[in-house]
């Protein structure tokens, strides 16, 4: 499974220079077009972003300053083809992440079978005995997912990590089509890209299929905001906005009558599902955390009790932990019966003695993770780190091992950017949103590229200076 | 709507409308001080920071009235909450917290208004400049309110927004005549008398009235023509009268789309039809002064009442 790619794949180029079939329409459009005039076209769509106030806030800082998450005008192009084989993976993986959640909350069939081991939930913060014996409205716990896709040759795909916690990255997925579409409209003409702009209208659809037995009448969804310093405040907003979704706040919601409700100017009034974008901790003050301002006392009891839906379901960010992704293959062949379409990262487990030996004598090649840990804080990068920062990683690692797996350098695929020198390779991934109710799994075709912006670095994440590109999927 | 998302436009129109009376009133100090002597330029000055309701915390950081220093003060500094740079900033805050409720092309003019006087606003205003940053204040207030009318649904949010600009635009004109007339009238008997024009022009510059009067009036200035335009004449846009007329009108509305009326509306009717009852010679007789602070208690009165009944807070 580890890739044996001696050298990068780029997607839009071949070794000897062709171009690939995907961006064939692509590339004729980008030979007739002035260099000039692509970077006005640029510097335009950072104006646009700029005025619309598509920014987030970096943690950590001082003062909460916004930025922009750098755009990339190529588009990040994949064939029909390739988009249909990688939906059947992406859907397996993901109704496989369902049923594990619903058996870890139950019968915990998967443990007794001894296919995942114990040692996973004892003392793991994100896995909540509250949950145990209950099962959300609709038997859904992973409303919304993010599977992280990397790329190593034509035909292979791997899940580098899953996002069910609380994925963010959608509203670029939407803002940057807009801005492709805005910037070049004939571009759009020539290419045929299948849309995402109903991504709003499914997840609403979507949420509200997922209702409580409390509702009356047609399901108010509301999106439950930390408020207008949290980094994605921006897509919060934008969310709720294309939805017709309130935006609600910590203080916005009370416990009455059994209901969890919103203050309006009219009075209270209940919400019957409830998109939160604030962690499992802060959710409950009298259950989780009690020192949370951003959550709503009581939520809890009424969420068990039937009077409210909360997507995704607490307790879901397990499958967000990265010793429990090492073991996703089994659990994708335990819960569907069939043998996984997307390959993980072949993935070393520090906890086990084995695994701590080979990641010990292998750190120079290895990536090596906090299995918690998440926006690529928290990581060494083994090729690319010094002998001062491995030495003083080893340090970390040997005291806390349980805390850390490791995996191969990968060979991202690359796409070009585009420089003031033209075309340049860069690497990428793909996060995909894929959404779930009792009506079944709807993915969007496409998703969010992410893009290390240096040359040859493997890093994505916005936080650490990624940018994004708009990601096409071809319509046949 | 929330009652929070309720509060933020209303305070958000309200600050909005704050700047750019503010940016009205630096415009009218910096043509006054052109004309004037070095001293009476001072004076003039500091008639503008009383009339800004901003006396002790300039104070605390200034000794003297020097133009620039004024004009840095209310167009930019941090530590003054009501400086134009802080409530522009406000005014963005407001609607990023409330950001579903209004428009993409009001959202778009509010944080492309706030990055360029942001930017304008990030280095001392110099003399050259200041024409500049005055007009950009004005026009950019001007931008969101064209596209909150031509964009919005008429609804709760829209009446909530409107009622706040109008809320404090007549307190505002309130506050600046009572301010500006105060220190032109020492005692009643100046009231008839013929005084400096340019003087006068204060009141109305202001407030963006001296165009409106002077095609009322065909160029006559005395203090009960100016008193009359500015509390009780219905159709200046800032008059007492007007604002009230709006704010009644918006609380219609809100009740047509609720279904009920609430307490607020009887406050804000009774105080309508009090000042609809007024006569200017009466007023100014039983003293100007105190008809103004009257009209301020009661204005503050309506708007908290509004804010109690439409649950902007906890």
């Amino acid at each position: 499974m580890s890739p044996t790619y001696t050298s990068t794949f780029d997607e839009m180029h071949t070794a000897e220079g062709a171009v690939r079939s995907a961006y064939e329409g692509y590339c004729s459009w980008y030979d007739e077009q002035d260099a000039s005039g692509l970077h006005r076209k640029h510097r335009e769509a950072e104006a646009f972003f700029r005025r619309t106030g598509i920014t987030f806030n970096v943690y950590g800082q001082d003062e909460a300053e916004e930025r922009l998450i750098p755009f990339d005008p190529v588009p990040r192009i994949i064939t029909a083809h390739e988009w249909r084989r990688l939906s059947k993976g992406i859907e397996q993986r993901v109704r496989a992440l369902n049923a594990f959640l619903h058996d870890l909350y139950h019968r915990q069939e998967i443990l007794r079978a001894g296919r995942v081991p114990e040692w996973l939930l004892k003392g793991n913060p994100a896995f909540l005995p509250h949950m145990s014996g209950f099962t959300p409205p609709g038997g859904v716990y992973t409303h919304i997912t993010g599977i992280d896709l990397v790329r190593t040759g034509p035909n292979d795909f791997h899940v580098l990590e899953d996002n069910a916690r609380t994925p963010s990255g959608v509203s670029y997925m939407l803002e940057n089509r807009e801005t492709m579409m805005a910037m070049f409209p004939e571009l759009f003409t020539r290419v045929k890209v299948a849309p995402v702009s109903n991504y709003p209208r499914r997840l609403a659809r979507s949420l509200a299929a997922c209702a409580p037995p409390a509702t009356k009448g047609r399901p108010v969804v509301a999106v439950l905001t930390p408020g207008i310093y949290n980094s994605a405040y921006y897509e919060h907003a934008f969310l709720a906005d294309q939805m017709g979704a309130e935006l609600v706040e910590s203080s916005d919601l009370r416990v009455v009558d059994g209901r969890v409700q919103m203050r309006t100017t009219r009075g209270f009034t209940p919400v019957d599902v409830l998109y939160r974008r604030v962690d499992d901790d802060f959710l409950d003050p009298l259950t989780f955390n009690p020192e949370s301002m951003l959550g709503v006392p009581g939520i809890m009891d009424v969420y068990r009790a039937g009077g409210i839906t909360i997507a995704n379901a607490p307790g879901t960010g397990i499958a967000d932990d990265k010793a429990l992704y090492s073991f996703m293959p089994e659990i994708v062949e335990f819960y569907t019966g069939e043998k996984p379409l997307l390959p993980n990262v072949e993935t070393y487990r520090c906890m086990e003695e084995d695994g701590l030996k080979y990641v010990l004598d292998n750190i120079e090649e290895l990536v090596v993770k906090e299995v918690h840990g998440s926006g690529g804080y928290g990581m060494l990068i083994g090729p690319t780190s010094s002998k001062r920062e491995i030495a003083k990683f080893v340090r970390k690692l040997k005291a806390n091992p349980q805390n850390y797996i490791a995996q191969p350098t990968l060979s991202l695929s690359t796409v070009p950017i585009l420089t003031r020198k033209g075309l340049a390779p860069r690497h990428v991934d793909l996060r995909p949103f894929v959404l779930m109710s009792p009506n079944g799994i709807e993915i969007t075709p496409g998703g969010l590229t992410r893009v290390a912006l240096k040359r040859g670095s493997l890093v994505v994440n916005s936080s650490q200076g990624g940018g994004t590109k708009d990601s096409w999927v071809l319509e046949e | 709507m929330l009652g929070r998302s309720a509060n933020a436009i209303f305070w958000m129109f309200r600050y909005l409308e704050r700047a750019e009376n503010l940016a009205r009133l630096l415009d009218t100090g910096f043509r006054m001080a052109l004309t004037r002597d070095h001293l009476t330029a001072e004076e003039e000055w500091r008639s503008v920071i009383e009339t800004a309701g901003m006396r002790d915390g300039y104070q605390e950081q200034n000794a003297t009235y020097a133009g620039i220093q004024v004009w840095n003060y209310i167009l930019r500094d941090r530590d003054n909450p009501n400086s134009i740079r802080s409530l522009i900033g406000a005014v963005r805050s407001n609607a990023r917290s409330a950001r579903n409720t209004i428009t993409t092309e009001v959202w778009e003019a509010v944080n492309e208004s706030y990055l360029q006087l942001n930017d304008l606003l990030s280095r001392p205003v110099t003399q050259a400049g200041l024409a500049d940053a005055i007009s950009t204040v004005k026009r950019e207030s001007t931008l969101v309110r064209g596209a909150m009318d031509g964009s919005m649904l008429r609804n709760d949010i829209y009446n909530f927004a409107r009622i706040g600009s109008f809320i404090e635009r007549a307190d505002n004109t309130a506050r600046i005549l009572d301010v500006k007339y105060y220190v032109l009238l020492p005692s009643l008997s100046y009231v008839g008398s013929s005084l400096d024009n340019v003087q006068w022009e204060t009141i109305l510059r202001s407030l963006g009235a001296e165009r409106a009067y002077r095609w009322l009036n065909a160029g006559q200035l005395d203090a009960r023509g100016i008193a009359d335009f500015l509390v009780l004449d219905g159709r200046f846009p800032r008059s007492l009268r007007f604002c009230y007329a709006k704010i009644r009108s918006n609380l219609h509305s809100l009740a047509l789309q609720y279904g009920e009326e609430v307490h607020s509306h009887e406050v804000m009717r009774n105080a309508d039809l009090k000042l609809q009852d007024k006569d200017i010679d009466v007023v100014i007789e039983m003293g100007l002064h105190e008809f103004l602070s009257d009209f301020i208690v009661t204005n503050n009165r309506i708007a908290a009442a509004i804010e109690a009944d439409y649950r902007f807070s906890d």
